[in-house]
């Protein structure tokens, strides 16, 4: 599908993601990650158009926790704002469509999680259906670690490729200082077999922020702005039994109609938080090697629950900004084993 | 740039109860859906897309429960959007789905709302404790009472009229075979003899807790010639926040709720909201929300709402009927309470209404809100379709 109307990436900013943020509340958190996209564009609140945000009350461990957030995005006078509760990446993709109806111009769209208050394995079992899954408790590692021994079963992947990815994303992140694990990380022990710690994404804290423009108004914010080409989601079945897990149509079908196949990406920042879940993306994605596969190091260098997807957007974005890549691909996931995905396809202007 | 129009071909509601035992929640989902769609004489292979809304996850202890519905709403293989803006968050959801239409993504859209109350419990899931911010007292009763005598102070509106707008609302709920609270001798001594929970707001004066689920198809021009049922047209839909807390707040008129209304009028072509709209569906979850809401939506100059409700302008056969479903007094399954609003509007102005009915209703409001006093959710939708 061709959006109707042309819009793009022209900030992004994040947080360095830490193992804990005692010291922060939430806003605290976020507040100079949206000083930082404001002041790139010099923009105030009050010149953005609609503002979208992701978060996850299980993570905050109280209901209507976005709601303080809010306050720190100085919503006064009274601005046009809604929330998902869902990773920022779906914050974005409303955003988007807000800015395709001609309503508004610009937009700010932010995401936060916190994992250290609680235990980010057991909070993400209660995503389970509520009757007959959650109450055993199977955690996201265990279950990522299903996926995993399902790729290995169908040989489509073994324990030192699996450790390669893992090598290859925190190496990478040694230029990412806002990364949480970078450089050489031992792969270690089995967590849940066939993955060790190494193949496991960090538990962190962190924010994200992008601010959108549509047409002229893009070009006046920032100098190389990352075209939205395309944008779709798509959702599979919850079920982990109905699922193959080897593979993940979803992924295929977003990319397909966010345009990812019509011509080669150079870049392409998945949201992969399990090493095998690499290995599953890029078959759907049709990723070649040519391709630079999550440059900033990706999920396994940092992965701020409920923002992660947003950077990987913020990062493909980012990589066109600075005049590093001219088609990448931004991808999110959320659910358990990739259930839900999400493909943007960001391009900039022609050198 | 020109918006496709949008228009609601299908409208769906379960009957709503304290408890569906009956049900599981993807059972109580399907089911408003399932009835969405027959409405539309549409299948779920219709359907492009599904946008999702209730309150907070705590009320049935699911996180992100989108993911675990996703089969029970058809909606493997498609997108699927969550959205979440506290009480507003029925209307804002529907505005989320009607931004597809409207910006040409999808054709057909199916949004819904749920709460299943029964699951937990409600008050407590709203009452988690936080340091150094201002807990929500045991309910939201507790919250909003206070605003409500600041109300009654600023307007010198007697003490009665609360109790006027719980009477009409918990009697237009007979009406209304979906309704949850369905008080065949509810009389207004009955009402005023109620017990007092949070002064001034008594037991009669609140909402319920309900289970239950809404659902809407959204469609564009192509697929609005092809219903079968009168479509509502959507003329206007805005949404607008305010900070929760701070020292120039007005909690008996917030100024996003004014700047909500005034951006669906303009988009809607309504210079008088008086005298250009035929009905509303507001959300009144304490009665004396009705007065209040009346001045901020423009029907009435400040202070002067409750001579509205007192002279029986706002009964169902009142020159502008207000709640004619029974509204949120009456059924309130929290996450749905908006979009079932913007639900009875749309039905208003197809003519679908049944005994709840406003004869010659052809421009309704919708209306939510939601924190504290702070998110707001409107659309305006008519009977003929937009005119650019």
């Amino acid at each position: 599908m061709r959006p109707v109307r042309d819009i793009a990436v022209v900030a992004f900013g994040q947080t360095d993601h830490r193992r804990t943020s005692d010291e922060f509340s939430e806003v605290e958190m976020l507040m100079p990650v949206l000083h930082d996209v404001l002041d790139r564009t010099g923009m105030k609140t009050s010149d953005i158009g609609f503002t979208c945000s992701g978060s996850s009350d299980y993570l905050a461990g109280r209901a209507f926790s976005f709601t303080m957030a809010l306050d720190g995005v100085g919503a006064w006078p009274p601005i046009s704002e809604s929330h998902v509760e869902m990773d920022g990446a779906w914050a974005l993709y409303e955003a988007w469509t807000k800015l395709l109806t001609g309503d508004a111009d610009t937009a700010l769209v932010y995401a936060y999680g916190k994992s250290s208050p609680g235990s980010v394995r057991d909070v993400l079992t209660r995503q389970l259906d509520p009757y007959y899954v959650a109450p055993l408790w199977p955690d996201s590692v265990a279950l990522a670690a299903l996926q995993a021994q399902a790729l290995i079963d169908a040989g489509e992947t073994d324990e030192p490729a699996l450790a390669g990815v893992a090598s290859r994303s925190r190496t990478a992140a040694t230029s990412n200082s806002h990364a949480q694990l970078r450089g050489s990380v031992a792969q270690g022990d089995y967590l849940v077999r066939p993955l060790r710690t190494g193949d496991c994404p960090p538990i962190g804290d962190g924010a994200a922020a992008v601010i959108l423009a549509a047409g002229e108004r893009a070009r006046d914010l920032c100098e190389r702005p990352a075209w939205i080409r395309g944008i779709d989601h798509r959702i599979e079945a919850h079920g982990l039994g109905v699922r193959d897990l080897t593979d993940s149509p979803s992924t295929r079908l977003a990319a397909e109609r966010a345009g990812a196949f019509e011509r080669p990406v150079d870049t392409a920042e998945l949201h992969a938080p399990f090493t095998s879940q690499e290995v599953v993306l890029r078959k759907a994605l049709r990723l070649g090697a040519d391709v630079d596969v999550n440059p900033s190091g990706g999920a396994l260098a940092a992965n701020p629950v409920m923002a992660a997807g947003l950077i990987r957007i913020g990062e493909a974005a980012a990589r066109i900004h600075r005049g590093l890549s001219d088609r990448a691909l931004g991808h999110a996931t959320s659910g358990p084993c990739l259930q839900q995905n999400l493909v943007a396809v960001l391009e900039g202007d022609a050198r | 740039m020109s918006k496709e129009p949008v228009a609601v071909v299908g409208i769906g509601q379960t009957k709503h109860v304290a408890a569906r035992r009956d049900v599981s929640q993807a059972g109580l989902v399907r089911e408003a859906a399932q009835r969405a769609l027959n409405d539309a004489e549409l299948t779920w292979a219709d359907i492009d897309a599904v946008v999702i809304g209730k309150a907070p996850d705590f009320f049935e202890g699911v996180m992100m429960p989108e993911l675990y519905l996703a089969d029970a709403l058809g909606a493997v293989g498609k997108p699927m959007l969550r959205v979440h803006t506290a009480g507003s968050v029925g209307g804002s959801t529907a505005l989320v789905a009607t931004n597809l239409v409207a910006g040409r993504v999808h054709g057909t859209v199916l949004t819904l709302a749920y709460e299943k109350q029964s699951e937990s419990n409600a008050m407590w899931g709203l009452s988690l404790p936080i340091p150094f911010q201002q807990p929500l007292l045991a309910g939201a009763g507790g919250f909003f009472a206070p605003h409500v005598r600041a109300y009654m102070r600023r307007s010198g509106a007697p003490d009665t009229v609360g109790s006027l707008v719980a009477y009409k609302d918990r009697r237009n709920a007979l009406k209304n075979p979906y309704a949850h609270l369905h008080e065949h001798d509810i009389t207004l001594e009955k009402v005023q003899a109620s017990p007092m929970l949070w002064d001034p707001i008594r037991y009669s004066e609140t909402c319920p807790s309900s289970d239950g689920a809404v659902a809407m198809v959204l469609t564009d021009r192509a697929g609005a010639a092809r219903s079968p049922r009168p479509p509502a047209w959507m003329h206007g839909g805005a949404m607008r926040s305010e900070p929760t807390l701070f020292a120039g707040k007005d909690f008996v008129s917030p100024q996003a709720g004014k700047d909500c209304a005034a951006d669906v009028y303009r988009q809607a072509g309504i210079a008088d909201p008086r005298r250009d709209i035929d009905a509303v569906e507001m959300y009144v979850p304490f009665s004396w929300y009705e007065p209040m809401w009346l001045e901020n939506l423009g029907f009435a100059d400040e202070g002067e709402g409750w001579k509205l409700t007192e002279s029986g302008v706002t009964e169902l056969d009142g020159d502008l009927p207000v709640n004619m479903s029974g509204g949120v007094l009456s059924t309130n399954p929290i996450g749905a309470s908006g979009m079932i609003r913007f639900a009875e509007a749309a039905l208003q102005v197809r003519g679908q209404a049944g005994e709840h009915q406003v004869d010659g209703a052809r421009r309704v409001l919708g209306h939510a809100y939601g924190g504290g006093s702070q998110f707001f959710s409107m659309w305006l939708v008519g009977a003929e379709p937009p005119a650019s």
